[in-house]
């Protein structure tokens, strides 16, 4: 497990790794927390010439509120985000997939953005990003861009983030009040999810508000359950409601086939497990 | 003289107690001699060029680019070596017919299966001998490749064309042939015509013995003796084997299997890396080290199980066995490994089990295909012999409408037929199959567990519980030599202790058992402890040099202790009996006046005594010694057994099955195991937690997958679902005791039962939650999506099979497969 032999280079500002980014070009990757990109390297699957490690830059990390907006930098690892009071309250459905994310000795390593960038689509932070509608900090060497959630996530391990350029920041919309839940399902404890299903509602007064539901592994980015959010607004957070509005969570989804699951026996989870993530998100 | 209980007068006995682990903390804090550790000056890393594709002629390989890399100092191809690399050895042929591929440690013009070796590069780093090691040119001309056993029963593809078949060998077992029992094709044709006649299909799938430290080894060629360090299971048959295969003088080998981080059977092996490694270090004469990643482990180390099962099972009406006929198919994989089809073989005494059964025939057909060999698991040709009988058990039960444990106490023996000669001809000395199915009905609150199954049941709850059950047995203390012998096996089974009584006081006990994990420093020190009446803290174990335990037979099949621990006091008894006369001659008395106790010799009736401490001091001085004896008290015996050892015990599952997402969560677990005699409970605890983990992890999780090119893509843990102890519960382990009668100490083994009962006792569980839905088999490993789709199909399946899916080992229309719909004997709704 000895990787082929690369440049290392750690900048401590952001100004610095772009620059590394530039003089490198196509030929560089950045290091986030390594927990995919170490394995990648060390079994040979990826040889750059240059590694830029994040690691030292200290802006990109930590947890901030900023008005109607929680800012995660793109270093926070998922324990200090599962950590955060103010993630928890404002954004529960990410706190409770923090939790979910592979073991603990992960969670201390890996980031958040890291992860995002990386966009693995059986990636537990992804789908929650999406339902809450973040907003993707992008910063390039012509200044600083803000990229929707929606267009963020562009296919399987590719997203808004070209070449030379970092994510900064995520900035999540607040939603305090709003109930979430993470229904993962694995066949083991540290496994990447064979799907899971972001849920976050709003209940006012027995009926769902809102909702946002987004979906993981269900196709080659996180998704939305759109069908499904739309019949849940208005809906009566009882059981059976919210079991008939789950029931087209697979619609619109393309999943993958694989020694976890085919295709089907994923659109087969879906609403199952969407219907638990809203139960749960509900208070139910 | 009798040492049978000398401890000190009020001194707590060490058999029994529960010592923490001597060795535990230098290998939990890594601060010891694992085999990467060790740097040797001057010495050489080797990275292995392996092949991709399944089955090639090697028509090339251009070495320059990767001599000339950076650091390179030789890049050797199997043509460099071929004559002086050894081989790797099959001991255990089933017959004189087998058919039986060569094994070179590198292969020379052709590859058998991916991962094979075919080329090293010796470099100055580990990083630039891997870095050259890319750059190493290999042209494959591929041939066609068979990677199924079944299609390869068939021979149109040939794993080894020159071989001309992919049938290794065929071994029968009949006990109407051998004097053991009935004719079992009568029983079978008895009961299809007035009785009941289950006929199943059972697939055990191919694992990877998944040990924690990865293999390394280090050559030593300088000096008079090649020293080897390396992790395995077996220094002393490896010097063996490499003295038998290269030529080179046994006494010029030194083996050193330093401290070992596990192996399961999966460093029961000789390695093609240990002897390109020797090879590399010889032909260039500077040491050498090849440590390998996980990921050459998961390709390139012997895998385990891969048999497919026909079994026929025929009863009365009323439940009662009359005979079983066992049909494997087990695929060996490329090449026959050491022990190879002798690990299905073991089989022919289990498939019985605990049962009276009058009739009975085993059949093992061994095959090869292009995939990475197989041999020895945790188990070994046990759990998957267990697995089958313990399924088809429960199949019985539910045709004849009873409790699974009623059946099976219907054709049990019971605990006053002991001894015991099973149908398949083995003597079982002991047991109490009763006395450990009630204490586990109790401490698992059985009835209650039926109850609230049914409570789920009548109100259609989306969870089901299932419980599964598993009375195994199996025969441990590998092996009998006289046995072995008549099987064909290349080598004995005995196993050698020796003790030497130092000038201090301090014992060294010297133990052919290479423990890897066990433990027997601290049990064997226990043992010595109360045999000799000195500290536990005063016992040093040596072991896995063999140099330094120059015999040995090593450790595997659950053999040290009821092997290794009888040669032990053999030995302790040899030091008692050498030093009385010496104690007589110190002491001025008779030697019949002598007696032995807490370690002591008293003159009885006097205070006069002196401690085995302190003759050993007067035998080192030898100042004021007996004219006619030798001065010196140290011993050695080596102990063969007639049998083998029979441990049993009643395991309990309780398993949850979400009909939703078909995932299956263990609720209770309890395993009463009959051991024998405890040594060490913490230490049986530990075995017994991690033994059924390991077999709950067959029944759920692993599995080694291949592609339609011979790729394995389960190459690594992502993909190789390994469990963690996230993935468990706490288990509910107690015994019961019926000493073995085999041994002094009455010990049974128990290193591999918790994985050959907790197996079966997982999938009956899950079978027995969705029985009423009309399931009655998931393939292993009960994978979420395969019960979901046993479910979903079973519903409107009323022939109460699961899907093709489900249960891709079916093969409709095959011979020995009945239609659950259409066959009475064969229905179990």
């Amino acid at each position: 497990m000895i990787p082929a032999s690369f440049d290392y280079v750690a900048p401590t500002s952001v100004a610095e790794a772009l620059t590394a980014l530039a003089e490198a070009g196509d030929d560089a990757k950045v290091l986030a927390g390594g927990q995919s990109l170490l394995p990648i390297l060390r079994m040979r699957l990826n040889a750059p010439e240059k590694v830029v490690d994040l690691g030292r830059i200290e802006e990109l990390r930590g947890v901030r509120e900023d008005g109607d907006h929680l800012v995660i930098g793109a270093m926070t690892t998922y324990a200090d985000a599962l950590a955060s009071a103010a993630v928890s309250e404002h954004a529960a459905v990410l706190h409770a997939a923090l939790k979910e994310v592979a073991d603990p000795q992960i969670r201390h390593r890996g980031t958040v953005g890291g992860a995002l960038v990386h966009a693995d689509p059986a990636g537990d932070v992804g789908a929650p990003a999406l339902a809450l509608g973040t907003e993707f900090v992008i910063t390039g060497s012509g200044g600083e861009r803000t990229v929707a959630a929606s267009d963020f996530f562009q296919d399987l391990f590719e997203t808004a983030v070209a070449e030379g350029e970092l994510l900064t920041a995520i900035r999540i919309p607040k939603h305090t009040g709003w109930g979430g839940h993470y229904e993962k399902f694995v066949r083991v404890a540290h496994q990447w999810s064979i799907v899971a299903v972001a849920a976050t509602v709003r209940v006012d007064g027995g009926t769902i508000a809102e909702a946002a539901i987004g979906l993981t592994n269900m196709g080659s980015t996180p998704l939305r359950a759109t069908a499904v959010e739309a019949a849940l607004v208005g809906a009566s957070a009882s059981d059976e409601a919210i079991r008939e509005a789950c029931a087209a969570a697979a619609e619109g989804t393309d999943p993958p086939s694989d020694l976890n699951g085919s295709a089907d026996y994923r659109r087969a989870l879906a609403p199952v497990l969407t219907r638990r993530a809203v139960l749960a998100a509900a208070g139910g | 003289m009798t040492a049978v209980d000398d401890r000190p007068a009020g001194a707590a006995p060490e058999i029994g107690r529960d010592r923490r682990r001597k060795e535990d903390q230098r290998l939990i804090t890594g601060r010891t001699k694992w085999t990467d550790n060790i740097v040797l000056p001057g010495m050489l890393h080797l990275a292995m060029v392996r092949s991709p594709v399944a089955h090639a002629t090697i028509s090339n390989i251009d070495v320059e680019e990767a001599k000339a890399a950076s650091g390179v100092v030789a890049v050797i191809t199997g043509a460099d070596i071929k004559d002086t690399q050894g081989a790797i050895a099959n001991a255990w042929p089933l017959s004189a017919e087998q058919k039986t591929p060569g094994h070179l440690p590198m292969a020379v013009d052709r590859v058998a299966c991916t991962g094979e070796i075919v080329a090293c590069v010796v470099a100055r780093s580990a990083a630039e001998a891997r870095d050259a090691a890319e750059l190493v040119d290999v042209d494959y001309d591929e041939l066609p490749a068979v990677f199924d056993a079944r299609e390869a029963m068939k021979d149109t593809v040939l794993v080894h064309p020159d071989l001309g078949t992919n049938k290794s060998d065929f071994w029968k077992l009949d006990s109407a042939e051998a004097g053991t029992g009935g004719n079992v094709d009568e029983a079978i044709a008895t009961a299809r015509e007035s009785g009941i006649v289950i006929e199943r299909e059972y697939r055990n799938q191919r694992l990877i013995p998944a040990f924690m430290e990865p293999r390394s080894t280090v050559v030593d060629p300088t000096g008079e003796q090649i020293t080897i360090w390396t992790a395995t299971q077996i220094p002393h048959i490896l010097r063996f084997l490499i003295a038998a295969t290269t030529g080179i003088s046994e006494a010029k080998i030194r083996v050193i299997a330093p401290d070992v981080g596990g192996g399961f059977g999966g460093k029961l092996q000789t390695t093609p890396e240990e002897f390109i490694t020797l090879a590399a270090a010889r032909r260039l004469g500077k040491p050498c080290k090849y440590t390998e990643t996980r990921s050459e482990t998961m390709v390139s180390c012997h895998h385990g199980r891969d048999q497919w099962q026909k079994l026929t099972l025929a009863a009365t009406k009323d439940g009662a066995v009359t005979g079983l006929k066992v049909e494997l198919l087990a695929d060996l994989g490329a090449y026959a490994a050491i022990l190879g089809g002798g690990v299905p073989v073991l089989g022919a005494w289990m498939f019985n089990a605990i049962y009276k059964f009058p009739a009975y025939q085993f059949n093992c057909q061994t095959v090869y295909t292009n995939k990475t060999w197989v041999d020895a698991y945790r188990g070994a040709g046990r759990p998957e012999a267990t697995f089958g009988i313990e399924r088809i058990m429960d199949e019985l039960a539910a045709e004849v409408g009873v409790d699974p444990l009623e059946i099976r106490e219907k054709n049990w023996i019971t605990h006053e037929e002991f001894p015991f000669t099973s149908v398949a001809g083995m003597t079982y000395d002991s047991g109490n199959y009763e006395a450990a199915t009630a204490r586990a009905k109790e401490l698992f609150g059985y009835d209650g567990l039926r109850r609230e199954q049914q409570e789920r049941r009548d109100r259609k709850d989306p969870v089901q519980l299932g419980i599964g059950v598993s009375t195994f047995t199996e025969m441990c203390g590998l092996a009998p030599s006289r046995i072995l012998g008549a099987l064909n096996y290349g080598a004995g089974g005995w196993e050698h202790a020796a003790i030497r009584m130092l000038a201090t006081g301090k014992v060294e006990v010297v133990t052919g058992a290479s423990a890897h994990g066990q433990g027997h420093e601290t049990a064997w020190s226990q043992i010595v402890a109360d045999r000799l009446g000195v500290a536990f803290e005063d016992v040093e174990v040596l072991h896995g040099d063999t140099l330094v335990a120059p015999r040995g037979l090593d450790t595997y099949g659950s053999r040290s202790l009821v092997l290794g621990g009888e040669a032990l006091v053999r030995a302790a008894d040899k030091v008692i009996e050498k030093a009385k006369p010496i104690a007589a001659h110190l002491l001025e008395a008779n030697a019949d006046d002598l007696e032995f106790m807490a370690g002591r010799f008293g003159v009885k009736g006097t205070d006069k005594g002196l401690t085995l401490g302190e003759i050993a001091m007067a035998t080192w001085t030898s100042h004021v010694f007996p004219e006619d004896i030798e001065p010196i008290i140290d011993s050695e015996a080596t102990f063969d057994a007639n049998t083998f050892s029979f441990p049993h015990g009643t395991h309990l599952c309780a398993m949850e099955v979400d009909t939703e997402t078909g995932a299956s969560t263990m609720r209770a677990y309890v395993a009463v195991d009959d051991i024998g005699t405890v040594i060490n409970p913490l230490i049986v605890a530990g075995q017994e937690h991690g033994g059924i983990v390991q077999g709950v992890a067959q029944a759920l999780w692993e599995e080694a997958v291949f592609d339609e090119n011979g790729t394995l893509v389960t190459g690594s843990f992502v993909d190789y679902t390994l469990p963690t102890a996230a993935d468990t519960i706490s288990y509910v382990t107690d015994h019961t005791t019926t000493p073995s009668t085999t041994n002094t100490l009455g010990t049974k083994g128990v290193g591999e039962a918790g994985t050959i009962a907790s197996t079966p006792a997982v999938v009956n569980a899950i079978v027995d939650a969705l029985r009423p839905m009309g399931v009655n088999d998931i393939v292993m490993p009960c994978t979420p999506e395969r019960v979901w789709s046993a479910i979903q199909t079973a519903g409107s399946d009323t022939a109460g099979s699961t899907t093709d899916n489900a249960q891709p080992h079916f093969e409709s229309g095959a011979a020995n497969q009945d239609d659950p719909g259409s066959s009475a004997e064969g229905a179990d709704r």
